[in-house]
C-alpha cells in the first residue's frame, strides 16, 4: 500500500526519514550495545575473563538468579490469576482494580526499595520485632527478593490482559456448557490460548528481575560477595575504576538483553504468523 | 449482579489478586505515606523547601518533561519510518527499539557515561562544540530519552498501522498536499497515542535512576535528581526525609499523570 | 424435553433485558427467538443454557418439568452453539468435538475406541467426515458451524441452543444450511431454540415462533399465525413486507388487489412509480394521489399486470379487502 503515489512521500523526503531514523536509532541504540563489549574487552580478554569469574562476579550472578527465580514465578501467578479475575468476569471496582496493578509503573525504583526499608529496616516499623526475632530481611536475601517483587510486579498482568480481553471468553464458556471443571477449561482452553503472551511477559519479568538496580541496590547494602546482584556488582567495580571488569560484567546482562528481545521477536512473528493463519 | 458466576475461580483469582496486590504494593507504599504523613505541614515544608531538594525536582521534572518531549519527536519519526517504509534492515530495527526496555538501568548507565563523556565516543564532538555531554544535566536528559523513547514508539505504532491509507487517500483526492494531509489528517489521529506516549515516557524518566546516577555526576544543586537524593538521605539513615521527599514525589507525579489522562479525555471526547 | 420458563426478570445494572418472560418450548420443537438487536432474545437463550443467571427471586427454568434454574451450565446437559462458534483453535476438528467426551468425569467416560467411534458418527452427521485432522481455520464459515454443532451433540444433550446459527454466513450458505439444519432436526427430533433477527429465517425454520421486543416478548405462535394474524404493530412491521396505512391500519402487500381506476370498489388511486416483473410475480410500487405521502407495495401476478397492461406512470386503483388493525 506504500506504493501509491497518493498516500507516500517522494523518494528523496523517503529516504531522507529513513536516514535520519537510521541515525538516530544507530546512535541511540546500537552505539551503546557496541560500547558495551568494546569497553569490555579494552584491556584484552584475560582482564574479561578474569572479571567474570572472580568469587564476587560468580556469587552476584548466583544472588541475581535467585532473586529472579523467586520474583518471577510469584509475578506469574499473580499476573494469571490477576487477568482471569478482571478479563473473565465482571465485578465493581474492576476499573479501580485495573489501575491499581499498573501503579508499580509510576512509582521509581527507589521508592519500591525505600517502602520495605520503612517496614522492615533497623528503624522501621517491623524493625525490632525483626530483630528480636533475629530475622534479617533489609541488607539480606528477602529484601533484594521483596524489591524485585515489587518493580516486577505488573509485567505478566499487563500483557496477559489486553490478550485475553481481545479474546473474550466464548471458548470458556463453550467449554463450561460441555461440562468442563474450572481446572479442565483453563489447562486446555485458555492456557494454550494464552502461552505465547504468557512466554513473552514472563521474558519481560525476568529481564527486568534480573537487571534492576535502583530498588535492589536500596536493600541491598552493597555487602561484596553476599548481597551485590549482578548490576550491583557492576556499580561497585566502576565506581572503583575498574571499568574493563564493570563492563565485562555488563556484557553478561548486554547478552541478557539481547537474549530476551531474539525470543520476544520469535515469540511475536511466530504468533503473527499464527494470526494470519486464522481468519 | 448474580452471585452464581458462570466461569469458575473467581472467587480464587480475586482473592489472591487483591490480597498479593495489598501485600507488595499497596500496604509498603501506605506505609511510606503513614510515615511521611505522621509529620505535619511544618516538617513537610522544612524538607521540601530545601534548596537542594528543590533544586533537585526542577532538574528531575525539566530535564524528564524535555527527555519525554524530545522522545515523542524522535518516536514518531521512527514510528512513521518503521510502519510506512520498507528498506533493509527495518524487521531488526523494530526489535532494537525495545533494547532499553530490555538492557538493564545501569548498563544502559555506564554505557552512555562513556559514550558521551569528553573523551568519549560522541562526547569528544561535543566537547568540540562546548557542549559537556556527561556529568551535566544535559548527560541527565540524554539518559532519560534513551529510556523514553521505546514508550512512545509502542504506544504510537499500532495506532498508525491500524491508521491505513484510506483516510489520507480521501484527503489526496480532495486536494490537499501531503503535508497537509499529515498535519490535519494523520497528525490529529495519533494525537491521543502521542500524548500516552509522552506520559509513560516522563512517568518513566520521573523515577528513572539506574541510568541517570552514571552519566549525571551527582553533584548536589547541579546534577542531583530526587531519587538519587532519597537514596542519599537514606544512607544518612534520614528516614523521615527520605519518607517526605518520596511521598512528595509520588503525589507530583500521580497528580501530573491524572491532568494529561483528563487532558487525553478531553481530546477523545471531542474527537466523538 | 420440554422447556418451560417461568416470569423470568433479568437487569443488567439499570438495564432491563428481559422483562416477566414466559414461554413454553414443547418436546421436539424447533423454535425460533426472533427480535431486532437489544430485544433480550440472546439473553434468554444464554439464560437457558445456564450462561447468564436470572435476577434472584425472579422465575424458574424448566427442564421436563425439572427445575434447573440452579443448576450450572455443565451439569444442564444443554448444547450450545456460540454465533461465532468458539471453536478451540488449537485443537483438530476430531479434538473439538470429542472435548465435552474427554472432560467427563472418570466414571461416566467412554473408553478411547468409543470416543473415536461417537466422533466418527458425529462428523457423518454433520457430512464432514475426512476433515477429523484439521484445524478450525483451515474450514470455511458454513463447515465450522457444523463442527460447533457436532461438538455440541456430542454429549448428548437434552435441548440444542442456537446463537443467531446463521448469523456468520454469507447469504447463499445461509440458504442452504438453513434448509440442512430443517432437515437435521427432523431426523434428530431434539427439542431445539434459536436465536434469529432474520424474520425469514425464523418463519423457513421454525415450528414456533416467539417475537422480542424490548425485553417482553410481542407475540407467541405458529409461522403461519404470526404471519397472518399480528397481534401488535411491531410484529405487523417486523415480519414481512407491511403497509401501512394512514388510519394506522395495516395492509400486507398481496392482500391489496389491482383495479382500473375506474372500477367498483376502489379505496384508493394512484400512479405506478414501479414495476418489476420476476417470473410469475410482479412487485408494483404504488405513489397514492391526493396528497397521501408514502408509497404502497402491491405483490401481484404476472398475468394480471399483463392483462391490465400496466406501465409506469398510469393511474391505478387499490382495493383493500382486509385490513386489521392491530390491538
Amino acid at each position: 500500500m506504500h506504493h501509491r503515489s497518493a498516500t507516500t512521500e517522494s523518494a528523496p523526503v523517503r529516504w531522507l526519514l529513513i536516514g535520519l531514523a537510521l541515525l538516530a536509532l544507530s546512535l541511540f541504540l546500537l552505539l551503546p550495545l557496541l560500547a558495551v563489549f568494546v569497553e569490555a574487552l579494552r584491556r584484552g580478554t584475560d582482564v574479561f575473563c578474569a572479571a567474570l569469574v572472580s568469587p564476587s562476579a560468580l556469587s552476584a550472578v548466583r544472588l541475581t538468579l535467585t532473586a529472579a527465580a523467586v520474583a518471577v514465578p510469584l509475578n506469574t501467578v499473580f499476573g494469571v490469576a490477576a487477568a482471569w479475575a478482571v478479563t473473565k468476569h465482571q465485578f465493581r471496582g474492576r476499573a479501580l482494580l485495573l489501575s491499581l496493578i499498573d501503579l508499580p509503573f509510576a512509582v521509581s525504583p527507589v521508592i519500591a526499595g525505600l517502602v520495605w526499608v520503612l517496614l522492615f529496616g533497623a528503624r522501621g516499623w517491623f524493625g525490632p520485632w525483626l530483630a528480636d526475632h533475629n530475622i534479617q530481611i533489609i541488607f539480606e536475601l528477602p529484601g533484594i527478593i521483596l524489591a524485585t517483587v515489587f518493580v516486577t510486579f505488573p509485567f505478566v498482568a499487563r500483557e496477559l490482559i489486553p490478550l485475553m480481553e481481545a479474546q473474550g471468553s466464548d471458548q470458556e464458556m463453550a467449554a463450561v456448557t460441555l461440562g468442563a471443571s474450572g481446572w479442565q477449561m483453563f489447562r486446555r482452553i485458555t492456557l494454550p490460548n494464552i502461552k505465547w503472551g504468557l512466554l513473552y511477559g514472563v521474558l519481560l519479568c525476568n529481564a527486568r528481575a534480573m537487571g534492576e538496580f535502583g530498588a535492589v541496590s536500596v536493600v541491598s547494602g552493597h555487602i561484596r560477595g553476599k548481597t551485590n546482584t549482578l548490576p550491583l556488582h557492576i556499580e561497585v567495580l566502576y565506581n572503583e575504576y575498574q571499568f574493563s571488569a564493570a563492563f565485562a560484567c555488563a556484557t553478561l546482562l548486554g547478552l541478557l538483553a539481547l537474549l530476551t528481545l531474539g525470543l520476544k521477536s520469535a515469540v511475536e512473528q511466530f504468533t503473527h504468523q499464527r494470526a494470519s493463519r486464522r481468519i | 449482579m448474580s452471585k452464581h458466576r458462570v466461569i469458575p475461580g473467581f472467587g480464587l483469582s480475586l482473592g489472591f489478586t487483591v490480597t498479593y496486590l495489598s501485600l507488595i504494593i499497596l500496604i509498603p507504599l501506605a506505609a511510606l505515606f503513614v510515615k511521611a504523613g505522621g509529620l505535619g505541614p511544618a516538617e513537610w515544608w522544612r524538607i521540601l523547601s530545601a534548596p537542594r531538594v528543590l533544586a533537585a525536582a526542577k532538574l528531575t521534572f525539566g530535564a524528564s518533561a524535555a527527555a519525554a518531549m524530545v522522545s515523542v519527536v524522535v518516536g514518531l519519526l521512527v514510528t512513521w519510518v518503521l510502519v510506512r517504509y520498507r528498506f533493509p534492515g527495518r524487521r531488526l530495527l523494530d526489535a532494537m527499539v525495545d533494547l532499553p526496555f530490555a538492557l538493564p538501568t545501569a548498563v544502559a548507565g555506564i554505557t552512555l557515561t562513556s559514550i558521551y563523556a569528553p573523551n568519549g565516543w560522541i562526547g569528544q564532538y561535543l566537547a568540540g562544540w562546548g557542549i559537556q555531554g556527561a556529568y551535566s544535566p544535559f548527560g541527565v536528559f540524554i539518559a532519560l530519552t534513551f529510556i523514553g523513547f521505546p514508550f512512545v514508539v509502542r504506544t504510537v505504532q499500532p495506532v498508525l498501522e491500524d491508521l491505513g491509507t484510506e483516510l489520507e487517500e480521501a484527503a489526496a483526492t480532495l486536494g490537499a498536499g501531503r503535508l497537509t494531509v499529515f498535519c490535519r489528517v494523520i497528525l490529529p489521529a495519533l494525537l491521543p497515542a502521542l500524548i500516552t506516549g509522552f506520559t509513560l515516557a516522563f512517568a518513566r524518566a520521573i523515577g528513572e535512576y539506574g541510568s541517570v546516577i552514571f552519566i549525571s555526576g551527582n553533584l548536589p544543586m547541579k546534577t542531583e535528581i530526587l531519587p538519587l537524593l532519597i537514596v542519599a538521605q537514606l544512607e544518612q539513615y534520614k528516614y523521615r526525609d527520605a519518607a517526605v521527599i518520596a511521598a512528595g514525589m509520588l503525589i507530583v507525579s500521580f497528580a501530573l499523570l491524572f491532568l494529561i489522562n483528563l487532558l487525553q479525555r478531553q481530546l477523545n471526547w471531542h474527537k466523538r | 424435553m420440554s422447556i418451560s420458563i417461568q416470569s423470568i426478570h433479568k437487569t443488567f445494572g439499570t438495564y432491563t433485558a428481559l422483562d416477566d418472560i414466559s414461554l413454553e418450548v414443547p418436546d421436539g420443537s424447533l423454535t425460533a427467538l426472533l427480535g431486532p438487536s437489544g430485544s433480550g432474545k440472546t439473553t434468554l437463550l444464554r439464560i437457558v443454557a445456564g450462561l447468564e443467571m436470572a435476577d434472584p427471586g425472579s422465575g424458574r427454568i424448566l427442564f421436563h418439568g425439572n427445575d434447573v434454574s440452579e443448576v450450572t451450565a455443565g451439569k444442564r446437559g444443554v448444547g450450545f452453539v456460540f454465533q461465532h462458534y468458539a471453536l478451540f483453535p488449537h485443537m483438530t476438528i476430531a479434538q473439538n468435538i470429542a472435548f465435552g467426551l474427554d472432560v467427563m468425569p472418570r466414571d461416566r467416560r467412554l473408553n478411547r475406541a468409543e470416543i473415536r467411534e461417537r466422533v466418527g458418527e458425529l462428523l457423518r452427521l454433520v457430512r464432514l467426515e475426512g476433515l477429523d485432522k484439521r484445524r478450525p481455520n483451515e474450514l470455511s464459515g458454513g463447515q465450522r458451524q457444523r463442527v460447533a454443532l457436532a461438538r455440541a451433540l456430542a454429549i448428548r444433550p437434552k435441548v440444542l441452543l442456537l446463537d443467531e446459527p446463521f448469523g456468520a454466513l454469507d447469504a447463499q450458505v445461509r440458504k442452504e444450511l438453513r434448509r440442512w439444519l430443517r432437515q437435521f432436526h427432523d431426523e434428530i427430533n431434539l427439542t431445539t431454540l434459536f436465536v434469529t433477527h432474520d424474520q425469514e429465517e425464523a418463519l423457513e425454520l421454525a415450528d414456533q415462533v416467539v417475537v422480542m421486543r424490548n425485553a417482553r416478548i410481542e407475540q407467541t405462535g405458529t409461522p403461519q399465525d404470526i404471519y397472518d394474524e399480528p397481534r401488535t404493530s411491531f410484529v405487523y412491521e417486523f415480519l414481512g413486507e407491511v403497509n401501512k396505512l394512514p388510519d394506522g391500519r395495516y395492509i400486507r402487500p398481496h392482500e391489496i388487489e389491482l383495479r382500473f381506476a375506474a372500477e367498483e370498489g376502489v379505496d384508493v388511486t394512484g400512479r405506478v412509480s414501479h414495476l418489476f416483473v420476476a417470473g410469475p410475480f410482479a412487485r408494483v410500487s404504488v405513489s397514492p394521489e391526493h396528497g397521501r405521502r408514502g408509497e404502497l407495495e402491491v405483490w401481484a401476478s404476472r398475468d394480471q399486470v399483463e392483462e391490465m397492461a400496466l406501465a409506469n406512470g398510469d393511474v391505478i386503483g387499490l382495493h383493500f379487502p382486509s385490513v386489521k388493525k392491530p390491538g
